[in-house]
């Protein structure tokens, strides 16, 4: 939860700008361009710097929002304020079309794929007739209130910096949700936010179309501060000089957007007018300049100077203890005694001619605690990835409670309340335990982002948080729910994702190998909570090589070698079983 | 439609296609081993090119300067890593490579150009001159960022570009400029008609795919490259110096870039800001390769060629729209033909 002490100084900073005596208009020129850049800026923060999706393509975004009003008012005489939500709708539609074909990019294809379409429609709009060709369109009217018309740079500048700290806000608090976890869980791929319940194809898309959204409105301000519009400020250099400006302010935070711009664009300006003055005589030196100093800049702070700069303040203590009296509903479900939840039969994975998984059968009945043992490379971790939908069976069937689920996606299976830890940690490190252990409850919330965005979800947030922090005290870690995940031991991370994964109101647990590289101690508390689990009606399906761990634990045991079943039964018959035995050990043993 | 006009717009397009294809390779070699994603390729092309151009018109090239210039800066940034244990072997080799080496290209490019020299030596100084350029670059610009993110190294790429562009420009000039014909001459066979020129083209263009293939498959350093494509870390705990595997591929590419580029001069007028379109038209090819295949990205990089020739004669307008916007179906079928795989990013 970010104070709002700071941004309201801001604002107060920003609104007694134009009043101070002697300042040169000129300034107020460049706060404005700065306001224009900021916003394109910000957007991209959260596409690229929190979602992970890098965009070339925004300056097109910013021509649909100039274009679209310029058009509409001079064309067609439509007024300024009635164009700013067609300008918005316009960007915002084209980015679902454009978002649908390229956010399902993954990698280097992305950025690619934007400066692609990026060019493309740059061109588009130096060749289309109604938008003027390489001309563009001028006469575009003021802005207005009443007879007031915005005819200065002075006079626009508010309407400008209004947007900038309503869309910065607005930015954060969509962010500081249950649909902004589930965005900021994307930069780390899919597999972990999609195994409770997140859409990443539909969140990728949301965040496209929220960067879209922003450029829209930068390039109506624009339209209407220069009250001319023209392809240029739209082309490819546009696009890239957009990232670069999130990059060097910090690509991750919101504020980031604004100092990058801030930056840039005054430098811009100082090379400009002060370097024909050293260097005299020949054209582009200033872009030499500049294109080395960005280099250096990155060199020197290649997390954006936004960042580094924050290092230099005191931290402050973060966030505060949710309220713990609040309680999220539980899931619906008919409560189960006894009889089979999960029935595994004969299933089968082959990767080409590897065959991981070889027609392997067993069930986890209700209030039972299972292992999944084996030697490395048995098969086990496949087996998870089968039954939690992450990867889908070659043949065999899978089902839970009567129902088969062979080819459900991995949201699906959650929905039933099957839920999962992994093998190798998958928790977002600069996110907070809390938030992190949150993103399990994402099924139980309901907000979306619109009214995160407008702060509607805060009921519903206080009891996701609430959730979250109980499951975190109760897998012992009330003390380290404020700190970021990735400083926590790679044992403690395990027991954030059991947290995690409680946060689903499971009614059957897939631990990967939760006791590695946890203490005695902490082994035989975790061993005490599985226990109570089940007790409470939960069942634990877990795959683990601390045989010592395991015996104590399950009540039943299944060994996997080479991905053929080799074994099954308590404890007791598996340690004597010469199967197993020669499994792990060989045979001259 | 005309077969004579058909034929003769093939032609056409298969001469740039292969040009891109050559920066195609470039641009997926470079990526592969070093995560960054060159748009600098474009200089590398108009550098190669106008370097070539002035020589023959008996111009000295700034080129040959900025080599030196960035041979320093490189030497420096050398010494101050290696500065708490510093042994002259270290010292002389990087004065070597770094100072020596240009100053005496800088000494031999001044003596010729004041004499138009021949072809052939024009072609070899512009090679040698951009290459030193593109390795320089990587030890500058690049190399103190290699560990850091994709994202990070592209907007590095993208201020180098910025940078070069505008030395292109004061290097070279607003105007435009014509090459020589590496080989002159010309012969018909039915409707069309060969230039010596765009035969040097494909000679040259599959000479090097075969070059490249035979270098990645056979050679010790080739399948060093590839492993660290592969795997940085597993690359190193086996011996290889990723860093070297670095400068490797950035002085491929820019060889590569100054080739297609003394190529393409007699053919075609480049000015100090041509290379960005000619580079991102290799990017076309090359995503459609998926950045990966060096034989996709050929094939793929001869398809852009021969649209853009059609589109060129039928839309001249809207040539680079539809050369561009050739890439969406593109991505759209790979995006439904291969669903996202799982990938783990800093």
């Amino acid at each position: 939860m970010q104070s709002r002490l700071p941004i309201l100084i801001f604002a107060a900073v920003m609104a007694a700008i134009p009043f101070v005596p002697g300042m040169p208009p000129f300034w107020i020129v460049l706060l404005d361009n700065i306001g224009l850049t900021a916003l394109v800026a910000m957007g991209l923060v959260l596409l690229t710097g929190v979602g992970g999706l890098t965009s070339f393509g925004q300056a097109a975004f910013v021509g649909f929002g100039a274009y679209t009003t310029a058009v509409l008012t001079t064309t067609y005489g439509l007024s300024p304020w009635l164009t700013l939500p067609l300008s918005l709708v316009v960007s915002g539609l084209l980015a679902v079309l454009l978002g649908l074909v390229t956010v399902r990019l993954s990698g280097h294809y992305l950025p690619l794929g934007t400066l692609a379409w990026g060019l493309g429609l740059f061109y588009l709009f130096s060749k289309l007739e109604f938008l003027g060709r390489n001309d563009g369109i001028s006469a575009i009217p003021p802005l207005s209130i009443g007879t007031y018309k915005m005819l200065s740079p002075g006079s626009i500048y508010y309407a400008i910096w209004v947007a900038v700290i309503v869309s910065a806000l607005l930015t954060m608090n969509l962010l500081d949700s249950r649909t902004g976890r589930a965005i900021r869980a994307l930069r780390r791929g899919h597999v972990a936010a999609e195994a409770f319940g997140v859409h990443t194809p539909r969140a990728k898309l949301l965040v496209f179309i929220h960067a879209a959204v922003l450029a829209g409105l930068s390039g109506w301000l624009y339209a209407h501060l220069q009250r001319a519009v023209n392809p240029t400020p739209f082309g490819a250099q546009a696009g890239i000089e957009y990232l670069f400006i999130a990059v060097v302010g910090g690509a991750g935070y919101v504020w980031g957007g604004v100092l990058g711009a801030a930056i840039v664009v005054v430098l811009k300006e100082v090379l400009q007018s002060y370097l024909p003055l050293i260097l005299p005589g020949s054209g582009q030196v200033e872009t030499i300049v500049f294109g080395i100093m960005l280099v250096a800049l990155l060199q020197l702070a290649p997390g954006g100077l936004w960042p580094w700069l924050m290092s230099f303040l005191p931290e402050r203590s973060s966030g505060k203890k949710p309220d713990a009296s609040l309680k999220l509903e539980q899931r619906t479900r008919t409560p189960i005694q006894s009889g089979v939840l999960l029935q595994v039969e004969k299933a089968r994975k082959q990767f080409g001619g590897v065959i991981a998984v070889n027609n392997v059968s067993f069930d986890v009945q209700a209030r039972e605690i299972v292992a999944l043992i084996g030697p490395n490379g048995a098969g086990k971790s496949t087996t998870f990835n089968l039954i939690t939908g992450v990867l889908s069976a070659t043949s065999g069937s899978i089902s839970v409670l009567g129902k088969k689920v062979d080819r459900a996606p991995p949201q699906e299976i959650v929905k039933l309340g099957i839920s999962r830890t992994f093998q190798h940690v998958k928790l977002v490190p600069d996110m907070t335990v809390l938030e992190n252990v949150a993103i399990g409850a994402h099924l139980r919330g309901h907000s979306g982002p619109l009214s995160s965005m407008l702060r509607l979800d805060r009921a519903d947030e206080a009891k996701l948080l609430a959730e979250a922090a109980r499951q975190i005290e109760r897998v012992g870690l009330a003390d380290q729910m404020h700190q970021l995940a990735g400083s926590l031991s790679l044992g403690q991370q395990r027991i954030v994702e059991i947290a995690r994964a409680l946060c689903v109101d499971p009614m059957l647990l897939l631990l990967d190998e939760p006791a590695a590289g946890l203490r005695h101690m902490e082994k035989q508390r975790l061993a005490t909570l599985l226990r109570e689990l089940r007790d409470g009606g939960m069942s634990v399906l877990l795959v683990e090589h601390d045989m010592g761990f395991v015996m104590n634990l399950a009540d039943r045991i299944v060994v996997l070698d080479f991905g053929t079943k080799i074994a099954e039964g308590t404890p007791s018959t598996i340690k004597t079983n010469p199967e197993v035995i020669k499994a792990y050990l060989g045979v001259a043993a | 439609m005309n077969t004579t006009i058909m034929l003769f717009l093939v032609q056409d397009g298969i001469t740039n296609g292969a040009i891109y294809a050559l920066l195609g390779l470039a641009l997926v070699l470079v990526f592969a081993v070093t995560r960054v994603i060159l748009i600098p390729q474009g200089e590398f092309v108009t550098y190669g090119a106008l370097t070539y151009a002035s020589l023959a018109a008996g111009q000295m090239p700034g080129t040959a300067k900025l080599a030196l210039a960035l041979g320093i800066g490189a030497c420096a940034f050398d010494l101050f890593v290696a500065r708490k244990a510093l042994h002259g072997r270290l010292i002389l080799r990087s004065v070597l490579t770094n100072i020596v080496l240009p100053s005496i290209v800088l000494a031999l490019t001044i003596y010729f150009a004041a004499q138009k020299p021949p072809v052939a030596i024009c072609i070899a100084l512009s090679l040698v001159i951009v290459a030193m350029i593109g390795l320089y670059l990587y030890r500058i610009a690049f190399q103190p960022l290699a560990h850091t993110s994709v994202l990070v190294l592209l907007i590095a790429s993208v201020g180098v570009h910025l940078a070069l562009q505008g030395l292109g420009l004061l290097f070279f000039g607003a105007e435009g400029q014509r090459g020589p014909a590496v080989l002159s001459g010309a012969f018909t066979a039915g409707a069309l008609r060969f230039t010596g020129q765009s035969i040097t083209v494909y000679a040259i263009t599959i000479a090097f795919i075969v070059g490249l293939w035979l270098f990645f498959g056979l050679t010790l350093y080739g399948k060093a490259l590839r492993a660290t494509a592969v795997n940085r870390l597993g690359a190193r705990l086996a011996g290889i110096r990723t860093t070297l595997s670095g400068q490797i591929a950035f002085l491929l590419a820019s060889v590569i870039g100054a080739l297609s580029g003394i190529m393409i001069v007699p053919i075609t007028t480049l000015y100090y800001d041509s290379g960005f379109l000619i580079g991102l038209k290799g990017f076309v090819a090359a995503i459609i390769g998926g950045l990966v295949s060096y034989p996709l990205t050929a094939v793929a990089a001869l398809v852009v060629g021969i649209v853009e020739a059609f589109s060129s004669f039928y839309a001249s307008n809207y040539k680079e729209v539809i050369v561009f916007m050739l890439l969406i179906p593109v991505l759209l079928l790979r995006s439904l033909a291969a669903p996202a795989v799982e990938e783990e990013k800093d």
